[in-house]
């Protein structure tokens, strides 16, 4: 299958600093990109230089086979891209402006009105057609930008942050929207928020310092048997005697009668012997939770564990 | 493509009271400078009768009239230019060009283009005035011809010069300063004079009064013509190029 984004060690400096550097990745139809990372990463830098709103000090970027360099208006043309900040002029109604974005990216004249229904409805926005882009809220303008990056139905969707300013209720739409727009075409989207990244992605792509930290699709993530677990005791014992229970390799105190126990190795049978174990003691067992390896713990390990080392 | 950034950059312009703001500014100081001009005509009328040659209405009025549009019109342009795309820098909309399928020279040629509606627009209400002179007088219609094509490429020249600037900061504040300070020295370099009170001839060149001038006085000549053509050319040249290092800045 062709990728519809392929990067090859992309580098970008801002004076001597280095904001992104040596990154590689591809996006697939299909696929819902997360990049996540802590602020500074590099995200924005990658995304707009995916965009060619940001020329790569080097590297290449492919968008749909295209070369973006060699032939930018190519490739730009199958793209959509929702910057950081959305790029709305306040002065002009949703219709309007939606109409401007559309013309710019070639949308004929006969397709136009259905364009525009639709990226409005799919966002929310038909309500508010009539009304100026700069007395709506911040997140109904925050919809309009992404409105704006699917009209013409591209076919690579870039969002930078595509949730901020958002409320619970707009976010949950927001989300499956992005679910949707994944399963005809290509999404890749920041953020620094890991349950949006869990809600909504296939493939996550850590960034620390515009490096590639960590990589992984996700649904092989939640499969992995963790070595980790939460219980609850009516009657706890003393913290040292955890240790003696074989398998267990040390525990911690959480809360009064709360603790996490880590297993010395994980495999399938772990839990239910362990849970055994526990129930013969007669501490009183009252709640028993296996905790995932989940992309919490791989990114704060990465983001600050190298900080640590440092 | 070119015609739609063109328009939205025009609509927006009369979205604001700024456009409105100046058309009727302007409108206003023309009037008065053109009924002035007009009253001196009938003081000066009946000396003119004996004379022969005499200079006409074109002479007294439109002449001095179109010189005066020039000059207010240059005045004006740094504000209606600063906008074009140091504010979209500002605020970011820049990036929905940048990343839409439009080469910079298409988005470049649209803002001038926008521009330059606007400043058609100056250009047709002048106008107006000046044929209203037909309803009681004679133009010589031919010199009228030759003026407006001066003012014209005058306004021309000085927008291209004003969109060049926009795009050399995020600020519109300083692209407006220095389209005031380029258009001045352009209108004032052969102020200069040498060690004889002789001007010097490269500065004559340089400066725009002087091609203006010539048209301003029925002369239609080619190498004015290819001033301000070269003008406009090299402020739109600079100005691609600046947009296109713009996605290479630091």
């Amino acid at each position: 299958m062709k990728p519809l984004i392929k990067t090859e060690g992309l580098y970008r400096y801002y004076g001597d600093h280095c904001a992104v550097q040596n990154l590689s990745f591809e996006l697939y139809p299909g696929e819902v990109l997360g990049l996540l990372g802590p602020n500074g990463a590099g995200k924005s830098s990658t995304l707009r230089m995916i965009a060619g709103n940001l020329a790569p000090s080097e590297g290449s970027v492919w968008i749909d086979g295209v070369d973006l360099q060699s032939d930018p208006i190519q490739a730009k043309s199958v793209l959509g891209y929702l910057p950081e900040n959305p790029p709305l002029y306040p002065e002009l109604t949703v219709d309007e402006y939606l109409r401007y974005c559309a013309r710019l990216h070639c949308v004929s004249n006969d397709v136009m009105d259905k364009a525009l229904s639709e990226a409005k409805q799919r966002c929310g926005l038909s309500e508010v057609g009539l009304r100026l882009i700069g007395n709506l809220s911040k997140g109904y303008q925050q919809r309009v930008g992404i409105a704006q990056a699917i009209v013409h139905n591209p076919t690579v969707v870039i969002l930078d942050e595509p949730t901020v300013g958002l409320d619970p209720i707009q976010i949950r739409e927001i989300r499956s929207l992005i679910c949707d727009l994944g399963s005809e075409r290509g999404v890749i989207l920041s953020t620094h928020i890991l349950p949006e990244v869990q809600a909504t992605c296939s493939r996550v792509l850590i960034l620390h310092r515009g490096e590639q930290a960590y990589a992984a699709s996700l649904q092989q993530d939640a499969h992995q048997a963790g070595n980790c677990f939460l219980i609850r005791l009516a009657k706890p014992p003393k913290l040292d005697s955890f240790t003696a229970l074989p398998g267990i390799s040390h525990a911690d105190q959480l809360a009064d009668g709360h603790y996490r126990l880590h297993l010395e190795n994980a495999d399938t049978g772990s839990a239910s012997k362990l849970s055994e174990q526990l129930v013969q003691t007669g501490w009183g067992l009252e709640e028993f939770i296996s905790e995932q390896p989940g992309l919490e713990q791989v990114f704060v390990r990465i983001t600050t564990g190298e900080q640590g080392a440092i | 493509m070119i015609l739609t950034i063109a328009a939205r950059e025009l609509r927006s312009l009369f979205l604001s009271p700024l456009a409105w703001s100046l058309l009727a500014v302007m409108q206003f100081i023309l009037a008065w400078l053109f009924l002035v001009q007009l009253e001196n005509f009938g003081r000066l009328q009946p000396r003119l009768v004996g004379m022969e040659n005499a200079p006409g209405l074109t002479d007294l009025i439109v002449v001095p009239l179109f010189g005066n549009v020039a000059i207010i019109t240059l005045l004006l342009i740094p504000l209606l230019s600063m906008r074009l795309i140091s504010e979209e820098l500002r605020s970011g909309t820049f990036n929905l060009l940048l990343s839409a399928p439009v080469s910079i020279f298409r988005i470049v040629l649209g803002k001038y283009l926008g521009l330059l509606g606007m400043l058609g627009i100056i250009l047709l209400i002048s106008t107006a005035m000046v044929l209203s002179l037909l309803a009681g007088g004679e133009l010589d219609l031919g010199r009228l011809a030759a003026g407006l094509l001066g003012l014209s490429l005058v306004l021309a020249a000085a927008a291209a010069v004003g969109l060049y600037m926009s795009t050399l900061s995020a600020q519109p504040g300083v692209a407006a300063v220095g389209s005031y300070g380029l258009l001045l020295f352009l209108w004032l370099i052969n102020l200069a004079t040498g060690a004889e009170g002789k001007g010097s001839a490269l500065f004559d060149w340089i400066a725009m009064p002087t091609h203006f001038d010539h048209l301003l006085s029925g002369l239609v000549r080619s190498s004015d013509l290819i001033y301000f053509m070269l003008c406009i050319v090299l402020c739109l040249t600079l100005s691609i190029r600046r947009i296109d290092s713009l996605r290479n800045r630091p």
